[in-house]
């Protein structure tokens, strides 16, 4: 589904805040997979979702999806194959569009669009009963501003945006970090039966070591730019937090440097 | 009295200035992009109108063919922007400049070209202000009408989106780039639009018209959103109401002007009310908001050294 070769980039490359971000990582997600992604501050996991949607070009290797080489492919072109949470929950939403057009905009992700109705009355219905799957009384205020919502409300809506039309792809960038710990749990949980309901192949970043094993068949750790830790199956289910900080002091040479994965 | 007697013609003047205002309101509002091509193609609209009504062609089609040409124009700053890379105010402000030679090679090297009002048949003119008020008010709902259809299909919303949002257009398929180049041709076809009414209603075309048209459209923008956005905020009261800024302003403007300032002095006025405007939210926020937490030196949250000290 999607295949990583030998991916490289370099932030400002010559000056002093020169960064190798992302250090030939080499990544094969099967159809279906659900692959978990932690690593600490700066590993560079929004970077690698970054380079698969295609926010900038990567100064080396390749990128596939679906065995289409999408490298040179524009952002706006890639994001048919892919559904996108982003890590700031008011990144993934227009605030000052209501929720209907901001769900009818993300419907046509991928499809030409034309000078016809842009919301049409049978969609109405139709997000009506999507909007209901949230449970979060989103159903009843189609025509509320998004920016009116709330980061928990905002940050499942572009889950709802982002897995319609079944992408090949769903990334989700810590897409629970900003909410309280009870709304995260929600979007999680939603998360989980969105991906399970489409079978989507998903990629999801999280801080959270608890939850990058209790989700997905598969989990990856990234360290300094590549991937150090790559589990599936039983050998994942059995995985302990403790397993994998001494995964990450083995791969590193050092103690996993974030609080905020250990506690919580 | 002389006020009132002045009342029929402000309206006119304030419907055609509401209308560029519109265009504005597109570049400023929708697309989020502060767009000063306008004050050059406020100017191309009347030159190409003025010249093309005295080779005798039709008033609808001269004002048609003004708005493909402020389109260009507008377009012409997109690409600057999109496709070259240019911060987008620059982009605008060298278009306005490349505008000054175009519109003067439109006017033959001339700096001013008359308009005769017997030998054309004009949409507008000052000698028929009721006519004129007429007139406007028809092109002005046409071309409402049109912008309320275009920016609720699908094209239309994501121009919506571009401004609003374009991290999350851009992971939503939307073409960016394109959608603001399109959305500068539509906002600066409307600007001319607008300037070829302007010198149908003047009855001239000069290679001065339209400067600061920015700034009047800018006031008649906040004017206009101060009123209706406390009504209601949909996207055709917002249009209505920035119409009804450009009358407001022209209405203020006569008044002023009957008050005995010379109108060169106005452009004064009309930066100090724009300022003003663009200053409230700021010192709102600034000095009036309630205090918050306050945050040790050096650590403060990403708002740090913008530079005001
Ligand atoms: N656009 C950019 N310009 C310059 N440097 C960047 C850019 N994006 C990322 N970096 C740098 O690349 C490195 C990896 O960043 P990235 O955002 O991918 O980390 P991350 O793994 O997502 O961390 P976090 O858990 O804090 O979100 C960091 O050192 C970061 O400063
Ligand atoms: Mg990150």
């Amino acid at each position: 589904m999607l295949k990583i070769t030998d991916l490289h980039k370099t932030f400002n490359p010559g000056t002093i805040n020169e960064k190798t971000a992302l250090d030939g990582l080499n990544l094969h997600l099967k159809d279906g997979d659900f692959v978990t992604v932690i690593g600490g501050n700066g590993a560079g996991k929004s970077t690698l979702q970054n380079a698969i949607a295609g926010v900038w070009k990567p100064d080396y290797g390749t990128i596939e999806i679906d065995g289409v080489d999408v490298t040179h492919m524009p952002e706006h072109q890639r994001a048919a194959f892919l559904g996108r949470v982003f890590q700031d929950p008011m990144k993934g939403t227009a605030p000052d569009m209501e929720i209907v057009e901001n769900l009818a905009i993300a419907a046509r992700r991928g499809k030409k669009r034309k000078l016809v109705w842009g919301v049409r009355k049978a969609e109405r219905e139709e997000y009506k009963r999507l909007l209901e799957t949230l449970d979060l009384g989103l159903e009843n205020r189609l025509t509320t501003k998004v920016g009116l919502l709330s980061g928990g409300q905002r940050q499942a809506l572009t889950l709802l945006m982002a897995s319609m039309n079944k992408p090949k792809l769903l990334m989700l960038d810590e897409h629970t970090a900003a909410l309280d710990p009870k709304t995260a749990a929600k979007v999680l949980e939603i998360t989980d039966r969105i991906v399970t309901e489409n079978k989507l192949t998903t990629l999801m970043i999280t801080h959270n070591m608890k939850d990058a094993i209790a989700h997905g068949n598969r989990l990856i750790m990234m360290y300094d730019g590549h991937i150090v830790v790559d589990v599936e199956g039983e050998e994942k289910k059995k995985l302990t937090v403790e397993d994998l900080l001494n995964m990450f002091v083995q791969a590193s040479g050092k103690e996993f440097a974030s609080d905020r994965a250990i506690l919580s | 009295m002389a006020f009132l007697y002045a009342l029929p013609g402000a309206v006119a003047e304030g419907l055609i200035w509401g209308l560029m205002a519109i265009g504005v309101y597109i570049s400023y509002k929708i697309l989020d992009i502060a767009d000063l091509t306008v004050d050059g193609s406020i100017c191309t609209g009347a030159c190409v109108c003025a010249v093309l009504l005295g080779a005798g062609v039709p008033a609808w089609l001269s004002i048609l063919i003004a708005f493909a040409a402020g389109a260009l124009a507008g377009v012409v700053t997109g690409l600057l922007h999109t496709a070259l890379g240019i911060p987008s105010i620059l982009a605008g402000i060298l278009t306005q400049l490349m505008l000054y030679s175009v519109n003067l090679l439109i006017l033959g090297g001339k700096s001013l070209v008359a308009i005769d009002p017997r030998a054309n048949q004009l949409l507008l003119h000052m000698s028929n202000n009721p006519g004129a008020i007429l007139s406007a008010g028809i092109i002005v709902a046409v071309v409402i009408a049109v912008l309320y259809l275009f920016f609720y299909t699908e094209v239309g919303l994501t121009l919506k989106s571009t401004g609003d949002n374009p991290d999350m257009s851009r992971a939503q398929g939307v073409n960016v780039k394109f959608n603001q180049v399109l959305g500068l041709g539509i906002a600066n076809g409307i600007v001319a639009l607008a300037g070829a009414l302007l010198a149908q209603y003047k009855g001239s075309a000069n290679i001065n018209d339209g400067r600061g048209a920015i700034v009047i459209g800018l006031a008649a923008i906040f004017i206009g959103l101060s009123v209706s956005m406390k009504i209601k905020p949909n996207f055709v009261v917002s249009l209505i109401g920035v119409i009804g800024g450009g009358i407001v302003y022209y209405i203020v403007y006569n008044f002023v002007i009957l008050l005995g300032l010379k109108t060169d002095y106005l452009k004064m006025l009309s930066a100090i009310i724009v300022a003003l405007f663009l200053a409230v939210p700021y010192l709102q926020e600034e000095y009036f908001s309630k205090p918050k937490v306050p945050h040790p030196h050096g650590a403060a949250s990403g708002k740090g050294d913008d530079g005001h000290a």
